[in-house]
């Protein structure tokens, strides 16, 4: 779930301007770091109720990460916009060193801990010892990547924003020529993406509970993999791929080896590539002339 | 009055000149029309007027503002609307949403009465509102380029080849189209045509650019009866 949530920003951005925003991944560790200080600050401050903390905490790194996903924007790619295909590409991978280095120096290179806020969760079945439960924690995950992506999918198909990054999307001059500022459509898809990352940093954060300056790496590659086993463009592929993605993980370190399941998915990025690059929802490109 | 004018523009693409210092107006209520042959300029031209590319040199005039610098999304919401080369629709949205666009970009509020006069002009949008725009046959996909145009409610109606490779039925009932739109409503528009036959009946005006350059200018009937013209653009076919 949480891989879908990453993966929807680098297929927007791929979608809009035919690029992988290999930045994507720290912003989304930037997320978790945002979240981490905004839930420490809230305790400090006295603020305790967990729903309000978390709400407060979402708001804020969602917020500050869509400062950050503009920024980069603007200062690593538009400059290079029109420039030569690989340009904004290396960019992106200088943009990911950046704010890995940032993040180490201003916090740290060790990981930071934090304590469970959810414990416990529901017993869905006991029989003789064997417990299947589902933490609090599990559940509140899904619910607000399920509401997040909801408020997402409607703002992409019904509101003229959505409408006109579709637009932008789909033939980049001719939204020019309608009179979309497609500048700033662009800047507010990476705003938009950035701010999903965060909210999946938040997660990661409350899930695992240990985050460091590197986890941005490992689940941009493995959020980049959903995007492109769903298909890359897509942006029901992204959150299929995600889910996908999650789910052959856990079964791989059910059925064989914890320690192998990066193994799992990085092969999976090889075979999606090599025998189905379009994806599973990926669109045949097939156009009327 | 001079709802656009030209004066002196060349464009290039990189090192590549595209137009040389071609000068051309356009009258409020005035249908002109661009002939030339392919790789003239003709749609450059059109382009230009949007500002991408933008014009190395010249002025560009609309509406007595000069619109050289200014950038693409703000030429265009000053209601000049563009029926591009090559149609151009989003093909993966709906027939509905691309000509909601067109108005909804202009900064138009009340898009249903808009959205009811286009279908009334093209019949054949209404039948197909649903449907996504890639799936629309040629003359359909043209219909709908010029109705997400017209959504602007435009005063000057930029119209690049609205004719190619479109059966002859079709380009009759778009040509006529056209005429009504500028008899009832005064609407502006230049065309970009290599349908020169029809394209000079049509027009009040036109143009021949060749080569980047304008070499000839006249009223429609007038080019029509030049000989290097019928040499040139009307002999063999039409």
């Amino acid at each position: 779930m949480i891989y879908g949530l990453i993966a929807v920003g680098y297929t927007m951005v791929y979608g809009i301007v035919g690029m992988i925003n290999f930045a994507h991944g720290d912003i989304f560790m930037v997320g978790s770091f945002l979240s981490l200080i905004a839930l420490l600050s809230l305790a400090s401050l006295g603020i305790t109720a967990v729903p309000l903390a978390l709400a407060l905490t979402l708001l804020f790194a969602a917020g500050l990460a869509a400062l950050y996903g503009w920024t980069v924007e603007r200062v690593a790619y538009r400059p290079l916009r029109g420039s030569f295909r690989l340009a904004p590409l290396i960019s992106a991978i200088g943009m990911s060193i950046v704010l890995q280095n940032f993040v180490q120096v201003g916090q740290g290179a060790r990981v930071k801990p934090m304590n469970a806020l959810l414990p416990g969760g529901v017993e869905l079945m006991n029989d003789e010892g064997f417990a299947v439960q589902l933490s609090w924690m599990q559940i509140a995950i899904v619910a607000t990547t399920l509401i997040v992506l909801a408020a997402f999918t409607w703002l992409v198909t019904k509101t003229p924003l959505g409408r006109s990054m579709r637009a932008c999307e789909q033939d980049l001059k001719m939204a020019g020529l309608l009179g979309i500022d497609t500048d700033r459509t662009i800047s507010l898809t990476f705003v938009i993406g950035a701010a999903l990352a965060a909210v999946a940093g938040l997660l990661f954060l409350l899930y695992y509970g240990v985050i460091d300056f590197f986890i941005g790496f490992l689940a941009g590659v493995k959020a980049f993999t959903a995007a492109v086993l769903g298909g890359i463009g897509s942006l029901p592929g992204a959150v299929l791929g995600g889910l996908l993605i999650g789910l052959i993980e856990v079964f791989w370190s059910a059925y064989f080896s914890v320690e192998y399941k990066d193994v799992a998915a990085f092969a999976i990025l090889i075979l999606v590539l090599i025998f189905r690059p379009s994806g599973i929802m990926g669109r045949a490109e097939v156009e009327k002339v | 009055m001079n709802l656009l004018s030209l004066r002196g523009v060349s464009t290039f693409y990189g090192a590549i000149q595209a137009l040389r210092d071609v000068s051309l107006e356009v009258e409020e209520g005035e249908i002109v029309t661009l002939i030339g042959a392919n790789g003239a300029g003709k749609s450059t031209l059109m382009m230009t007027v949007c500002g991408n590319p933008r014009a190395r040199s010249g002025t560009i005039v609309y509406d007595g503002r000069d619109i050289t610098q200014v950038p693409t999304h703000l030429i265009m919401r000053q209601r000049i609307a563009q029926a591009p080369e090559g149609r151009r629709i989003f093909g993966r949205m709906t027939v509905r949403e691309n000509l909601v666009m067109g108005a909804e970009v202009a900064g138009h509020t009340d898009i249903a009465p808009l959205l009811d006069q286009v279908c009334d002009l093209f019949p054949r949008l209404r039948e197909r509102l649903t449907q996504r725009g890639g799936t629309l046959s040629g003359g359909e996909q043209q219909m709908l380029a010029i109705g997400r145009a017209l959504m602007a409610k435009p005063r000057l109606l930029l119209l690049d080849e609205p004719s190619l490779g479109l059966a002859p039925l079709v380009v009759r009932q778009i040509f006529t189209a056209i005429r009504t739109l500028n008899r009832e409503t005064g609407l502006t528009v230049l065309l970009v045509e290599q349908n020169a036959h029809q394209a000079l009946r049509l027009a009040h005006r036109g143009y021949v650019l060749v080569n980047g350059t304008i070499t000839m200018a006249g009223t429609g009937a007038e080019l029509l009866a030049r000989p290097e013209i019928r040499a040139a653009y009307l002999e063999g076919g039409h």
